[in-house]
């Protein structure tokens, strides 16, 4: 299987704080890839810099071979991303946030794919709806097919089914399931969520202070930690003690 | 650069513009009220100045041009303070929008959002105070143009600032331009001021844009020097302020300020 994303001794330094220490890692084609850890722990830097957002202190992210951090711009076109931590403009309507990304990706039929990204995420009904009126799980979906408006083959999902009810949490995940399948997009995820991770992702990496302190398949991680489930495994690493 | 990728940012702004009446009214609201009290201490000195005894709306049109200034920098600063604010700022810049084509962008949309406010203000001066800004003839063109460069050069400094520090430095962006309209030398000759503070204003574009247009309208001259002067200037610092741009750009991108500048 073709390795698209290549970690290379990754580090991030803010002044005397080391977010992000030396991480190595590898995400084929059509890989999910799961992102856990505790909050601080360097998820989200570790993505910022994978994005081109943020510059790494040394190492670097190798996109295809080609380096985000000396290409950042045409590498972008393969790439989006979704946080609950950022949104789209509130005083747009759903369908003008998508014809500005649409425009801002370079699609090239704007119209066609806003039709095909709201008719798959059930957004037709919101499409004239302001986006700040909408629900947290309604702006979720937004936020989705934002993320897909340019079909990238890499994908990073930073909490995508955080502020979701179970049915429309599940209607999503069966929905990045498929698309990862059917585009071969690679996807990083960070979740919270241990059942989310343990059902999209074939390799999950375990994060705290700012390294990778263990990797493997969720089923291997259970087995190798005599646990029952993937939070019982996460628990364990970080040592989060259950006793008030 | 990428023309759909230009538009596409012109547009998230033209859509929010366009679909916000309170929006519109205050884009005009400002620059007409500001209008018409120049005007009326215009008429007043019209009358009781002998300097400006006969040149009906001097102030009017200096009032005028300092008002275009002034929207077009806002402009510019509140583009880009609307993405802080909507918390959109990390969305733009995952984007692959080069910085030229932002700032191509943020240009063009300036100059519309500048000229929806100034336009209905600069057509009620006639029928109120039977003046026409025209009556400055061709070198208006350049007088608009130059003011136009330093408006978006002072948004160019200020954004730098944002994109640097944060929402933090959002009151500079605010306050920028009354710290430079006392040494402007607006609606006064360079002369009134003290000598240390005339030669920091020989530095800015302002004093010699606003010295042709008391020039064309006082004494019914045109002085190409002080056009050309001002554009010479003022090309100096559009280079200096994309180049501040650029790199509080590569310093945010350092410093993390591009993840969390909502905050």
């Amino acid at each position: 299987m073709k390795t698209l994303i290549i970690v290379e001794n990754l580090s991030k330094n803010y002044s005397k704080k080391e977010a992000v220490k030396n991480i190595n890692f590898k995400i084929n084609e059509n890989e999910i890839l799961g992102l856990l850890g505790p909050n601080g722990c360097g998820k989200t830097t570790t993505i910022a810099m994978m994005l081109g957002l943020l510059k790494p202190t040394s190492g670097k992210v190798l996109i295809n071979g080609e380096d985000i951090d000396k290409n950042r711009i045409s590498l972008l076109h393969k790439m989006n991303f979704i946080s609950p931590y950022i949104e789209l403009p509130k005083k747009l309507s759903v369908k003008e946030n998508l014809i500005v990304y649409g425009h801002l990706y370079g699609v090239k039929k704007v119209k066609s794919r806003i039709e095909y990204l709201t008719e798959k995420l059930r957004l037709k009904e919101f499409l004239n709806k302001q986006t700040g009126e909408l629900s947290s799980g309604q702006k979720n979906r937004v936020s989705l097919a934002k993320a897909l408006i340019n079909d990238p083959s890499i994908l990073f999902l930073d909490e995508p089914t955080a502020s979701l009810d179970p049915e429309t949490g599940n209607y999503v995940r069966s929905f990045i399931e498929k698309i990862s399948k059917e585009k071969n997009m690679s996807i990083l995820l960070a979740s919270h969520n241990m059942d989310e991770v343990k059902r999209l992702c074939k390799n999950v990496l375990m994060m705290k202070d700012g390294e990778i302190i263990d990797k493997g398949a969720p089923n291997e991680l259970i087995k190798k930690h005599g646990k029952t489930n993937l939070e019982e495994v996460f628990l364990k690493l970080n040592k989060v003690d259950d006793e008030f | 650069m990428n023309f759909k990728r230009i538009f596409g940012l012109f547009l998230r702004h033209f859509f929010l513009i366009k679909s916000s009446l309170p929006r519109i009214l205050d884009l005009i609201y400002w620059p007409t009220i500001q209008i018409i009290l120049w005007g009326f201490i215009s008429k007043f000195f019209s009358i009781h100045s002998d300097y400006y005894n006969n040149t009906v709306g001097v102030i009017l049109t200096c009032a005028i041009l300092y008002d275009f200034l002034f929207r077009s920098s806002i402009s510019f600063n509140m583009l880009f303070l609307e993405e802080i604010w909507s918390r959109n700022f990390t969305n733009l810049f995952i984007a692959p929008m080069k910085i030229s084509e932002i700032i191509t962008s943020l240009i063009i949309t300036a100059l519309i959002r500048t000229l929806i406010g100034l336009v209905p203000a600069i057509l009620i001066t006639s029928p109120l105070f039977g003046i026409s800004i025209l009556n400055l003839g061709v070198p208006l063109f350049y007088l608009f143009l130059s003011l136009y460069i330093f408006g978006i050069t002072l948004g160019l400094f200020v954004s730098s600032g944002l994109l640097r520090y944060g929402p933090a430095f959002e009151n500079i962006a605010w306050s920028s331009l009354f710290l430079l309209a006392p040494l402007g030398c607006i609606y006064y000759p360079i002369e009134i001021l003290p000598q240390f503070f005339q030669t920091i204003a020989r530095g800015l574009p302002l004093v010699y844009i606003f010295e042709e247009a008391r020039s064309i309208l006082v004494n019914k001259e045109v002085n190409y020097s002080n056009i050309v002067e001002a554009l010479y200037l003022n090309g100096i610092y559009l280079f200096l302020g994309i180049s501040l741009f650029y790199y509080s750009f590569s310093q945010a991108r350092k410093k993390g300020s591009l993840i969390n500048i909502g905050e």
